[in-house]
């Protein structure tokens, strides 16, 4: 078992697919790693949010995934 | 409060939403609806939205409670596509129904500038260049945040 990492929307297109696994326990640096630079830079910005387990986090940088958590990239939205 | 919030992934009926509304809720003297659609024009030939299935209808539902205690409301329906669609196919409807018509218009307003920039929704386009055809991702317009921001209290 490991973390599931999710890329929502045009994070997809940057990570070159859809999902991918990772070593639990992940943190915020090791999610920087695993998602790669392309997706680690947009990670920074205050626009992109995090879920972790269905539940989007207050605080990112406090990610603390465990074995089978999904964890999910959600960039700006655009819905309507 | 009547409520009817949906995620579907097939098409659905707009005309419905309003009317259903407006028969369950005998002694709302106001009914609103919005009905957005895929615009025609710009070479668009498609539009794909996708979610997050584990947060976006409970934040759907959460706008719900949201919308409720601030409007006086007898019923609220907001339901919203996924998947793919082409111009002229409904996205998103959201209809209300109040005693006065200020909150059920005011209501859906309220609902809409919510939905265009903080539901878990992504959208893009499928746009005809030259001999063929690619996908661009939608960026919230900064208006769309400013029109949510207009709630704040």
């Amino acid at each position: 078992m490991a973390v599931t990492i999710l890329f929502l929307g045009p994070l997809r297109d940057l990570a070159g697919e859809d999902s991918r696994q990772a070593d639990a326990p992940l943190d915020w640096a090791g999610l920087l790693d695993a998602a790669g630079p392309l997706v680690a830079e947009q990670l920074k910005s205050e626009r992109v949010n995090v879920a972790c387990g269905g539940k989007v986090l207050s605080d990112k940088h406090s990610l603390n995934a465990q074995d089978g958590d999904e964890v999910a990239l959600l960039p700006p939205v655009s819905g309507g | 409060m009547l409520r009817d919030i949906r995620i579907e992934s097939g098409a659905f009926d707009p005309h419905r939403i309003a009317s259903d509304l407006a028969r369950e809720c005998p002694e709302a003297g106001g009914i609103a609806s919005f009905l957005g659609a895929v615009r025609a024009g710009g070479g668009v030939e498609a539009l794909e939205l996708s979610h997050y299935e584990p947060i976006t209808l409970a934040g759907m539902e959460a706008l719900a409670d949201d919308a409720s205690t601030r409007f006086d409301l007898m019923g609220l329906a907001m339901i919203h596509r996924i998947g793919h669609m082409v111009p002229g196919d409904p996205i998103v409807c959201v209809a209300a129904a109040s005693r006065h018509r200020r909150d059920a218009i005011e209501a859906i307003d309220f609902c809409m500038d919510h939905l265009k920039s903080a539901a878990w929704f992504w959208k893009r386009e499928l746009r005809s260049e030259g001999a063929g055809s690619a996908w661009h991702w939608i960026e919230p317009r900064e208006q769309d945040y400013s029109d949510k921001d207009r709630w704040k209290k």
